[in-house]
């Protein structure tokens, strides 16, 4: 086994555990720190590509690096925004679930009753 | 290189600068300037959006600009073919109107001290113009990728404005959907770069076949797509998220923002790889639009209030746009065509665009004048608000459609592949959805024109310009059925060019 090969490995790996906790966790913190997991993995996915398709003599495509450093940077500010909405949320309700704890809620005027 | 900067290239830069120097702009002046600079730079993005528009429509070929001249596949090409320039107009003309309507929410009145909400919507209204100027302009799958992140980006903030809990959690389900779909697509760039080497739209669809890797990138991006589009059964963050915002903002999402990732569907399987959806997965796409229709009608149906039934409405609306994949797939060459049938679904995004933020905006009033906007308890708000009522009935015309609309004119359009393509079941789906669609307008609108149980008693003025705004975009979505007669083959332009390069 290669290291481009162990590489992948590790990223599909990391995107299996990421979309598992992303999708059974309740809990959004959880949530987003599943979803960096899951990002992390997609990276090195990036950078298995940019290792395989180097031209000889090279250490790696840098076309692949450029995008990889954008994904980075707009997966930085999705989960900063993401944990300013559950802080808000908190500050709101003291709680930061997804859940809706009382169906029919208390006041059918509100736009997620 | 067939590839290079057409004269008017420059334009399509300007068309994505103009509303990142506006963001800029009022990040630096503060939020008492935000508006004024939307004022200015809105009205001047919809006339920017026209002359591209004249321009690609008058020459018959797409502009094009290669970024710093360095050419694909290193460098980036912004293209405008006939899709993206009608879309570009369409999505200008309603985001200045919702900019007039927003004038009273988030208007910035003299000698008022800054506040927050008017500066987060007025920059958020700016970079939503911005994102989906990008994702029509985009001329490589990254670009759009880094678009639709944009898009994402302001949509979010977008439906918990005025911070109460229950929109905040509709903001943070929103997001974490639109995040797992987008790192869906992500990996699909990944996938499609390590086989082929380019992400360049003409360069990939040139290199592209069939191949595990493809099939692999193609399904999760469309997937991906599909969870931002909020199409069936990926649609259960819009309906809190819409009904939630505020009406200048749940207009916004809901006639533009869906429509970013649906273009980029459309870019995927009409530009990237056309031959590759085949007679089963046009099926299967269009089944998820049929689900999508009755799902969203039935369920619209079975709403009290108002905004959670204009919000499912748009779930069911959405399905219609997918039903053209397996119309304009041409029964002898397997190949996704620029045809009859991609004409009507763009025309149907469109005029859903236009009636939809037209009855978005009506439901808004509604809110404002009686307090609530529950649906059994509408009784005489017709009359005390008759324009804002008509509006929201042509609204419904078109969504219906009604000749003649644009309604009308998709799903004529759309019949009328059927016919072509022998595909009776889709023509039921769309005649049904009809039915539907106008059982639950019915509804609303009987309620509305019955007089009141007590008399009614008007919470808050409605300020006239704000009805005109909202009958503004009915109208135009009432006539753009006459767009039969103009410029309605600007869609196929550009799109030959591109097979034809290919085939060189």
């Amino acid at each position: 086994m290669n290291a481009a090969t162990l590489f992948g490995l590790c990223g599909a790996a990391l995107v299996g555990f990421g979309l598992y906790g992303l999708v059974t966790n309740p809990e959004p913190l959880r949530k987003i720190l599943a979803f960096n997991l899951l990002g992390s993995g997609v990276f090195l996915v990036f950078g298995l590509v940019s290792r395989r398709a180097a031209a000889s003599g090279l250490g790696g495509d840098p076309v692949p690096q450029a995008m990889v450093i954008t994904a980075i940077v707009v997966a930085f500010a999705a989960t900063a925004m993401a944990i300013a909405l559950v802080l808000r949320l908190l500050q709101e309700t003291g709680r930061s679930t997804l859940s809706v704890d009382n169906p029919g809620g208390t006041d059918t005027d509100r736009g997620n009753s | 290189m067939p590839d290079a900067t057409t004269t008017d290239g420059a334009l399509l830069v300007l068309a994505i600068v103009l509303p990142a120097v506006g963001v800029l702009l009022s990040f630096v002046l503060g939020g008492r300037y935000a508006e004024r600079i939307a004022c200015v730079l809105l009205p001047s993005g919809f006339i920017l959006a026209t002359i591209i528009f004249a321009d690609v429509w008058q020459s018959g070929h797409r502009l094009v600009y290669i970024v710093g001249d360095w050419k694909p596949p290193l460098g980036i090409a912004l293209r405008a073919d006939g899709l993206s320039a009608a879309m570009m107009v369409a999505m200008a003309i309603v985001i200045c109107a919702v900019a007039v309507f927003a004038h009273a929410d988030f208007g910035t009145r003299a000698r008022s001290p800054e506040a927050r909400a008017p500066f987060a919507f007025w920059i958020l209204l700016m970079a939503i113009w911005g994102a989906m100027n990008t994702v029509f302009l985009g001329g490589d799958l990254f670009t759009l990728y880094v678009a639709i992140e944009l898009l994402t980006f302001a949509a979010v903030p977008l439906v918990c404005l005025d911070g109460r809990a229950e929109t905040l959690q509709a903001a943070l389900r929103y997001l974490l959907f639109a995040l797992l779909g987008s790192i869906f697509y992500l990996v699909g760039t990944a996938l499609l770069y390590g086989s082929y080497a380019t992400l360049d739209i003409v360069l990939l669809s040139r290199r592209i076949h069939m191949e595990p890797a493809t099939l692999a990138a193609a399904t999760l991006m469309t997937v991906g797509l599909f969870a931002k589009t909020a199409l069936f059964p990926l649609h259960l963050w819009l309906p809190p998220a819409h009904a939630g915002a505020p009406a200048a903002a749940s207009a916004v999402l809901s006639a533009v923002v869906v429509k970013g990732s649906f273009f980029i569907v459309v870019r995927l399987w009409f530009d990237v790889m056309p031959g590759m959806l085949g007679p089963a997965g046009a099926q299967l796409f269009g089944a998820l639009g049929a689900a999508a229709i009755v799902f969203g009608n039935v369920v619209a149906l079975r709403q009290q209030r108002l905004k959670l039934l204009i919000a499912y409405s748009t779930v069911a609306q959405i399905g219609y746009l997918f039903l053209m994949f397996p119309l304009a797939l041409d029964t002898v060459s397997a190949q996704l065509q620029g045809s009859g049938a991609l004409t009507g679904g763009m025309l149907q995004a469109i005029s859903h665009a236009t009636a939809k933020a037209a009855m978005f905006m009506a439901a808004g009033l509604i809110y404002v004048a009686l307090g609530h906007d529950r649906i059994a308890e509408l009784g005489g708000i017709a009359r005390a608000l008759p324009m804002t009522i008509f509006a929201f009935g042509l609204g419904g015309v078109s969504l219906i459609g009604l000749p003649p609309s644009g309604g009308f004119l998709a799903k004529w359009l759309l019949l009328e592949a059927t016919v072509a393509t022998a595909q009776w079941w889709w023509a039921l789906v769309i005649l049904a959805g009809g039915l539907f669609t106008s059982c639950y307008m019915f509804i609303v609108l009987a309620r509305a024109v019955s007089p009141p149980s007590a008399p009614l008693k008007l919470r808050g003025a409605v300020p006239r310009y704000q009805e005109a705004a909202a009958l503004t975009l009915a109208l135009i979505s009432l006539l753009l059925g006459l767009v039969a007669l103009g410029p309605i083959d600007i869609v196929e332009v550009g799109r030959l060019e591109s097979t034809m390069v290919g085939s060189r």
